[in-house]
């Protein structure tokens, strides 16, 4: 069995797993496809839930690939909006308008404060 | 009541076709598939469809210089770069020339959280930036249905693959789509409703322990197309449909004739053998020759220079090398000069229609003057006898249309009644048909032959038999006398006799000459002395009559003198004739064999 630092074996305690991420910068990369009602239900509802959880530890890229349709091949982006979490690792993706909140959050693995 | 006419002319817009290259299927569907439109391929698991997606990529690359673009949800482009290099595609080669994309999008729904509405606009974005790149003409997309996996929203993904179609559809792009087959439905998801224009369904069937890949056009609008289940196969040249409903008979029937690599044979039909683009059956028991007739046969025709396709389904190539070299055949020098291709598999290797593909096939790649399938009889362990005569109907009009001659070889068991009549029922597909039978007599087998039929000539009616040994095979008249037909020693031993009878004969006649010779000259010897004799008796009587006379003369002169002398009145002179005692004269011609005459 691998010794994990954050882990005492026998005490039964869980390290808390917002802890080191909310040190870390999050990374985040949101995919839109032009003007379109959910592209900018996306964008509105990302900067809401990061101004409310990240504030100070983010940085958010949009990419809108209606101009630059070969990143949606390079990224591998099959459906708009797509919302990746590029740091910390590991990547993930959520994809939608962003509107559920919560799933948002357990997306990005980020506790409700 | 007489149907109402129409004066209609045809629209000049016909639906365009885009050839797929794929051998046969272009046949199936006459053109291809519907240009600029999305195609529909349906079926289970294994059937072959990423392999059809492939190959009409690749196909219209190379035979119409169309780029493609290879949409791949489920495989890699590696592991799919490796499964078709079997079939001698490069794929990694065409890529680098910049005329195939191979997109691979992995789709695992586990790492994707869904908070809210989306669309699949990345998804065309993709499509678009790929066709856009290479300026791809042909799109696959492998299996479209791997998007249902990995999202919830059905509702949502059947609306983006409407606007999916729409889309290819806007650009001209002729794609071919693969989707899984479900219970009951063509596909799992019921995709055939969105592509309303070709739908395909492959299908793979296990009978009897052996597979057969099948295909079917479904639906084809704006289109004729074949209905029927069409066999197909996929082998190292990638796949091969064979059409099977666009033969007829308006065959046009050669009148030129070749040798059947038998002289003896050959005079048995006219002296000049089978017609050109002829069916021939050669059936017979076990063992009574017809490999070997066979063999003679493709030997005639690699000799004019011809090409000879031999199916062998009972011994391997070296085996028929080696036995026909004891009949004095080097079939070794065909095959290396190309002429002769023998290809050997064993019935059970393939199904039914498998074989026929496989030979379609064969010939379209070698172009043989001459096919033999040695035998025929089996194929039939694979299937129903009705399945095998639908598919020899079908081979013999395919080598009809090709023009080319055809021996088939069929092993018959079982007594003489029914010799004749359980070939696979294939007999009146059949032009010539040579019959070889063992016929048993005085403890021995002997090969008898004999031409039941032979269409369009006047053929001998004769029973041969047939010798096969170093100097190849003879066909002998056999014995017909009245203790019935002869063969083998039997007939030897007859012959014999006859022989003996005739030198007896001859003696006999001789002898009579000799007697009759003899007598001759005994007669003609009896004749001379008989001869002699009467001479003698001629002469003995000219003598005596030359006295007599000259004794009356005597007596007369002495008379006068006497009357004179008594002074007698002149008395009329007594007259005394002469006698006639001269002898008869003999013929020249009976006194041939008189010596001095």
């Amino acid at each position: 069995m691998m010794e994990n630092a954050n882990v005492e074996p026998g005490s039964g305690a869980v390290p808390l797993p917002e802890e080191p991420e909310l040190h870390d910068t999050f990374l985040l990369k949101l995919y839109v496809a032009g003007q379109t009602p959910k592209s900018m239900a996306a964008i509105e509802n990302l900067n809401k839930i990061c101004k409310e959880h990240l504030l100070g530890f983010y940085k958010l890229e949009v990419i809108d690939l209606a101009r630059n349709p070969a990143l949606a091949r390079t990224d591998k982006i099959l459906a708009i909006p797509t919302l990746v979490r590029n740091l910390p690792t590991p990547i993930s993706r959520i994809i939608g308008d962003l509107s559920d909140e919560e799933q948002v959050l357990i997306g990005l693995n980020i506790k409700k404060i | 009541m007489p149907h109402p006419t129409f004066n209609m002319t045809p629209p000049d817009v016909q639906l365009e076709k885009a050839l797929t290259g794929i051998e046969g299927l272009d046949e199936i569907t006459s053109g291809g598939l519907p240009k600029g439109r999305p195609t529909l391929i349906c079926g289970s698991a294994g059937c072959g469809k990423t392999m059809f997606a492939i190959e009409f990529l690749v196909r219209g690359i190379l035979e119409h210089g169309e780029p493609g673009v290879f949409i791949a949800f489920e495989e890699s482009p590696e592991d799919l770069a490796k499964n078709v290099a079997s079939l001698g595609f490069n794929l990694k080669e065409l890529e680098e020339q910049g005329k195939l994309i191979v997109e691979y999008i992995h789709i695992d729904k586990s790492d994707i959280a869904v908070a809210g509405d989306f669309d699949l606009e990345g998804l065309f974005l993709v499509l678009q930036s790929c066709v856009e790149s290479i300026g791809a003409k042909r799109v696959s997309i492998d299996t479209l249905e791997a998007l249902f996996s990995g999202f919830d929203n059905h509702a949502l993904l059947r609306q983006e693959i409407r606007r999916l179609f729409r889309w290819l559809k806007d650009r001209d792009l002729t794609t071919v789509i693969t989707a899984e087959r479900g219970d009951g439905a063509l596909t799992r998801q019921g995709l055939e409703e969105y592509v309303s224009d070709c739908v395909i369904v492959l299908d793979h069937r296990i009978i009897d322990q052996v597979s057969t890949r099948r295909l079917r056009v479904v639906k084809y609008r704006g289109s004729v197309h074949g209905t029927n289940e069409y066999p197909f196969l996929i082998d190292d040249g990638g796949i091969s449909v064979l059409p099977i409903s666009s033969l007829g008979l308006d065959h046009p029937a050669s009148k030129e004739r070749i040798s059947t690599g038998v002289p003896r044979l050959d005079i048995m039909m006219e002296g000049k053998g089978y017609y050109r683009g002829s069916s021939v059956l050669v059936s017979g028991t076990a063992g009574s020759g017809k490999t070997s007739l066979a063999n003679f046969f493709a030997d005639a025709t690699c000799r004019r220079g011809e090409k000879c396709l031999y199916m062998a389904f009972e011994e391997s190539p070296s085996q028929i090398k080696r036995n026909m070299e004891s009949l004095g055949l080097n079939q070794e020098q065909w095959t290396s000069k190309g002429l002769l291709t023998y290809y050997a598999s064993r019935p059970s290797l393939h199904g039914l229609e498998m074989h026929l593909v496989k030979i379609h096939k064969m010939v379209k790649e070698i172009r043989p003057q001459v096919i033999v399938i040695d035998p025929i009889t089996n194929l039939t362990s694979l299937a129903t006898m009705s399945e095998v005569n639908a598919m020899l109907v079908r081979l013999i009009d395919f080598l009809k249309a090709e023009g080319i001659t055809a021996l088939f070889t069929s092993l018959t068991s079982g007594t003489q009644s029914i010799l004749e009549a359980t070939d696979v029922g294939v007999s009146s597909l059949i032009d010539t048909w040579l019959l070889v039978r063992d016929i048993e007599s005085s403890g021995e087998r002997n090969r008898g032959m004999y031409v039941i039929k032979s269409r369009g000539m006047a053929h001998s009616n004769q029973i041969r038999e047939f010798r096969l040994s170093s100097e190849g095979i003879d066909l002998r008249d056999v014995y017909v006398g009245p203790s019935g037909m002869l063969t083998g020693s039997a007939r030897l031993t007859m012959e014999a006799e006859e022989r003996a009878a005739a030198v007896t004969a001859e003696q006999e006649i001789e002898n009579t000459k000799i007697r009759l010779e003899r007598k001759r000259q005994a007669l003609e010897a009896q004749w001379a002395v008989m001869q002699a004799e009467f001479a003698n008796e001629e002469e003995e009587a000219a003598r005596f009559i030359s006295q007599k006379k000259s004794v009356q003369g005597h007596l007369m002169e002495d008379r006068n003198e006497m009357a004179r002398q008594r002074k007698s009145d002149d008395a009329e002179p007594l007259n005394v004739k002469p006698l006639n005692l001269h002898p008869p004269t003999l013929k020249p011609s009976a006194v041939n064999g008189r010596k001095g005459e």
